[in-house]
């Protein structure tokens, strides 16, 4: 396994985010993670990538227990994310935004940056070589010198997809990321996600779109009320009566 | 049509240095000079904290005095060589902002602006009531002058010589580090501070050493502001000149290298030309600093290159970018 939640439990004053929620993620494999609104799926996402820690329970990444580990040592591990709601580097070209992907693979201080030493400026030649690669897979390469504020939001989220990727993670997080974006886009996201599997990324997806859900995960994770309801693959989980009852109200069954 | 090449601005700075050491002889001028150099040392420095980073200072000037002080009194009390007492400002300084830092850095936006003006008070009142060490209120006299190779920088055009391709060494190197990993990773967690962490940022280490780098700045502007006085006194490192210093980096323009230049060049001689209106110097910083924000937010340098950009779209009869 390459990610397993134990027992993850986490409680925001009365409100109980998570209860006691445990699932893994095979390497490889794309698992989506699907809930009515306010089931903790951005929770959990904060909990697996350290911006917040569980109160009981494991997060244990390639064999090792990563929770209530600082966000920044979590990405180093090999564990990139996308926020919900996008967080670019607004006054930052898309090229630069990208670079900033690659922070973890590369190691100039600020003295060597400053003074410019030979190795730096290699470091920073490949930096942007593949940057450009990355805009290049999510088709935004033409866009690279011009101001990251300046797309529309749905490049904004294939922008934030090459970010992530730029740090060539072992796990991808996606938030939503077909939120905002029109069929065409939408239809595009699933070939990116598909081909990212094919390389060998695994890909752990909280989304709303159901169509872009089923086609693209292995398995898919279903919580509400901060438990987890059932795990299964798509065909699996359309069937459960509890998911239906979760989504439609028990009302709809009698 | 200009050649590209020599619209590069480290061309004409270097261009002006040297034309400016040829023909200006005025000691008036040439010091006027020297200490807009000296300025836009603090400047350069304090707007890769605040303009790149994001992170508000209004305790700049103390970082100055601290650096001012420990040049004047290891020269002038203890006798040290003046290059070594610069060093130990520096050392001095940087420790001084790395144990500040610490704490304060984890502080936002008002909260940072407050713990650093505390800061700032704290060694204002130091350097006026410390006074076996630094004179008190009526200041610290007899600081020696510097000397290169035997040369004591004992004119304004020796000590010009000094300062000004020194402040292209440093202007340059800011220009690199912006322009590096590390300086990418200031500029992004200034924007977002949950997206740079995501990437493997460690904000709070890059915070702190932005914090450090930009008070050597300030140290170093503070000792060559000691030799070129040969006297300093509190008066001139206190809350006031914290607040030139942030309208210098807002007028220039936030983020922008050659704009901390310009603002620190304007609010230098600004005050030379309205010598009538000193007392109300502070009100018309004030009112600078308002017309600025709302008309030019970006600053002059920024701000004067929208219009430009803004008059050729039309002509261009394209659309007006937003």
């Amino acid at each position: 396994m390459l990610l397993e939640l134990q027992e993850i439990t986490l409680a925001f004053g009365g409100l109980q985010a998570l209860d006691r929620v445990s699932f893994a993620v095979p390497s490889g494999t794309v698992q989506a993670v699907i809930g009515p609104n306010g089931a903790g799926k951005t929770t959990l996402f904060n909990l697996i990538t350290g911006f917040l820690a569980p109160q009981s329970g494991r997060v244990v990444f390639q064999g090792h227990e990563i929770q209530g580990r600082p966000p920044f040592e979590v990405a180093r591990l090999g564990i990139s994310r996308t926020f919900q709601l996008v967080q670019l580097f607004d006054h930052m070209s898309v090229l630069e935004n990208v670079m900033v992907g690659r922070h973890r693979l590369s190691r100039a201080g600020l003295l060597a940056g400053a003074v410019r030493l030979p190795w730096t400026r290699q470091e920073d030649k490949s930096i942007r070589e593949h940057a450009l690669e990355d805009l290049a897979f999510v088709g935004l390469a033409d866009r690279a010198h011009q101001p990251a504020a300046a797309l529309p939001l749905g490049l904004k989220r294939l922008l934030e997809i090459a970010r992530a990727l730029a740090a060539e993670p072992t796990l991808l997080l996606l938030d939503e990321p077909a939120s905002g974006l029109d069929a065409v886009e939408t239809e595009r996201l699933q070939e990116m996600i598909l081909a990212l599997r094919e390389r060998g990324l695994t890909i752990l997806l909280v989304e709303h779109d159901m169509g872009l859900t089923m086609e693209v995960a292995d398995r898919i994770a279903v919580l509400n009320y901060g438990q987890l309801i059932a795990t299964g693959t798509p065909r699996e989980v359309q069937k459960n009566p509890e998911v239906i009852a979760a989504y439609l109200g028990t009302d709809w069954q009698t | 049509m200009i050649p590209k090449g020599l619209l590069n601005p480290w061309l004409f700075f270097g261009a002006a240095v040297l034309l400016l050491a040829g023909v200006l002889n005025n000691d008036y001028y040439l010091t006027l000079i020297n200490f807009i150099g000296i300025y836009t040392l603090l400047v350069v420095g304090l707007n890769l904290l605040m303009g790149y980073g994001g992170q508000i200072s209004l305790g700049h000037a103390a970082f100055f005095g601290i650096g001012a002080y420990s040049s004047g009194i290891l020269t002038a009390t203890c006798g040290v060589n003046p290059w070594l007492a610069l060093l130990a400002g520096l050392v001095i300084c940087g420790i001084t902002a790395f144990l500040i830092g610490v704490p304060s850095l984890k502080l936002r936006g008002y909260y940072l602006a407050m713990a650093t003006l505390g800061f700032g008070i704290i060694v204002y009142i130091f350097l006026n009531e410390a006074e076996p060490l630094t004179g008190g209120p009526s200041g610290l006299a007899g600081i020696p002058n510097l000397s290169l190779g035997g040369l004591e920088l004992n004119t304004p055009k020796r000590l010009f010589l000094l300062i000004w391709p020194l402040l292209g060494v440093i202007l340059g190197l800011s220009a690199n580090l912006v322009d590096s990993r590390t300086g990418r990773a200031l500029r992004a967690l200034h924007e977002s501070e949950a997206a740079a962490q995501s990437l493997g940022v460690n904000t709070a280490r890059v915070k702190i050493m932005i914090f450090v780098w930009s008070a050597l700045y300030a140290s170093l502007a503070g000792s060559l502001y000691a030799h070129t006085m040969n006297f300093i006194a509190p008066s001139s490192f206190g809350f006031m000149f914290s607040i030139k210093l942030v309208t210098m980096v807002v007028l220039g323009g936030m983020a922008s290298i050659w704009g901390s230049l310009l603002g620190a060049a304007v609010l230098t001689v600004l005050p030379e030309i309205l010598t009538m209106f000193h007392d109300y110097e502070v009100i018309i910083f004030g009112a600078i600093l308002m017309v600025v924000m709302i008309f030019l937010p970006r600053g002059l340098v920024r701000g004067i290159l929208d219009l430009w950009e803004f008059r050729r779209y039309k002509k261009e009869g394209g659309s007006i970018p937003t």
